[in-house]
């Protein structure tokens, strides 16, 4: 099978590596690289925990090639955080205790963090139409919405 | 997928070449959305994934003489934020906005939509009742044809080996028009058409109907249109009368099957409340109401 070579960015870091054309963006990040704070949910874009964000662009992992990726500047959640200082919407996450078993929580800062840069004060029903790509099975969302909100006031300085 | 061949050729002559020399299954590649999916069930075992994102002049959203384009591997959220664009044709964007996930909507294009060729594609029946041309280009040269003709059947089109939609011409609708899209589904979001409707209306100025197009989806082997909802509101105010009979047109259009989403009898009553809300929603629209 033919193998890529692809450079790109990642987090910011110039990053290059060898793939699969079988393998997704995902394992590529969890396989190849050792990024394993994206997770694999139902591998079919459904559930939202493999999301990343692709030359600005909130993506499932999952749904794109590690061929594709070429030149492009991807983030991911081990990027959210500043040195030891995390993201508000990190904190708050667990403030709130917006997770229980913490497999959809990655993509869920992903996609949240994607949200508040395209609109910093999103009502509850933006935030929930915005994450309904993002499942997750435990805490049934309110906490969840209400961390996003409190981490968007905080971003806002409100 | 043991050899399976990855390529994102720079022009699109050569991914036409590429794929028309392809003897096995072959796939194009814009959003993924569709093809991952496939091709992580093993539903499909292509010898060649043709990337057309790499090809300069398929991006974009612009405006050209009577109309607007758009390109094949222009995404749904692209659509969505382009303020001119989305202005102009909100029935289309309706259909968008309902493709998946915030997720899926980043990667996924309306050319993907159309030529995955589901029966409930939801951005496919405003393509067709807006009048929307696909451009596609092959070994043998470029045409033109309605997006109305591209689809053929579930996962079948009418497109030849080697073909490829390139870009879609959105012709300028007259004064006065409105377009929308709803479907039904026991979902609010991330969920397949049970039934989808889209109907685009034009009045005069003293707001009475001259034209009327209506597709739906999710009702047949593949997308249709329905000519006769011209004859159900052309001439009318679009009152509750010319409403109810574009929603008997609607239901007499549908063939649909039965399956686990709905039953047949339960898609073709559906088919016609969604026509009349639909038609609702369009002809504020053409009187210039936000919504």
């Amino acid at each position: 099978m033919a193998r890529h070579h692809v450079n790109c960015t990642i987090n910011g870091d110039h990053v290059d590596y060898l793939c699969d054309t079988s393998q997704s963006l995902l394992d590529v990040l969890r396989d190849e690289l050792e990024l394993t704070g994206t997770k694999e949910g139902c591998a079919t874009g459904d559930c939202g925990a493999c999301s990343v964000i692709v030359d600005g662009v909130l993506v499932c992992s999952c749904l794109a090639m590690g061929a594709e990726m070429n030149g492009k500047s991807i983030e991911t959640v081990e990027g959210m955080a500043s040195g030891n200082e995390l993201h508000p919407l990190q904190r708050h996450f667990i403030d709130k205790i917006a997770l229980q078993c913490g497999i959809c929580t990655p993509g869920l800062l992903m996609a949240s963090r994607k949200l508040l840069e395209r609109n910093p004060d999103p009502s509850e029903e933006e935030i929930r139409f915005w994450l309904a790509g993002n499942l997750c099975r435990c805490t049934g969302y309110n906490n969840i919405v209400d961390a996003v909100k409190a981490a968007a006031a905080e971003m806002r300085g409100a | 997928m043991t050899d399976l061949r990855y390529e994102a050729p720079a022009t699109a002559d050569a991914a036409i070449a590429l794929l028309a020399k392809a003897t096995g299954t072959t796939r194009i590649l814009a959003g993924g959305t569709d093809v991952l999916v496939q091709l992580h069930a093993d539903m499909i075992e292509p010898e060649l994934v043709v990337d057309i994102k790499r090809i300069p002049g398929l991006n974009g959203i612009s405006r050209e003489a009577g109309g607007w384009r758009f390109g094949a591997t222009a995404t749904g959220i692209e659509l969505m934020d382009h303020e001119g664009f989305s202005k102009a044709w909100p029935g289309i964007i309706d259909g968008v906005k309902l493709i998946g996930s915030m997720q899926v909507k980043g990667r996924a294009t309306v050319a993907g939509n159309l030529c995955n060729a589901s029966p409930a594609a939801d951005s496919v029946p405003p393509l067709m009742s807006s009048g929307v041309i696909a451009t596609v280009v092959g070994p043998n040269g470029k045409r033109d044809i309605p997006v109305s003709d591209v689809c053929t059947g579930p996962g079948k089109t009418s497109l030849a080996k080697g073909e490829i939609v390139t870009s879609f011409f959105v012709p300028d609708a007259p004064p006065h028009s409105g377009s929308a899209y709803l479907r039904f589904t026991p979902r609010t979001e991330m969920d397949i058409a049970v039934v989808g409707v889209s109907v685009n209306i034009t009045l005069d100025a003293s707001g009475t109907c001259t034209a009327a197009t209506m597709a739906l989806g999710a009702v047949a082997e593949k997308p249709i249109l329905v000519p006769d909802a011209a004859k159900a509101l052309v001439g009318t105010k679009v009152d509750e009368a010319a409403l109810d009979k574009l929603a008997a047109v609607a239901s007499a259009a549908c063939r649909p099957i039965d399956d686990k989403r709905g039953t047949k009898i339960f898609r073709i009553k559906v088919a016609g409340v969604l026509a009349k809300r639909t038609a609702a929603i369009a002809l504020q629209r053409a009187k210039g109401g936000a919504k």
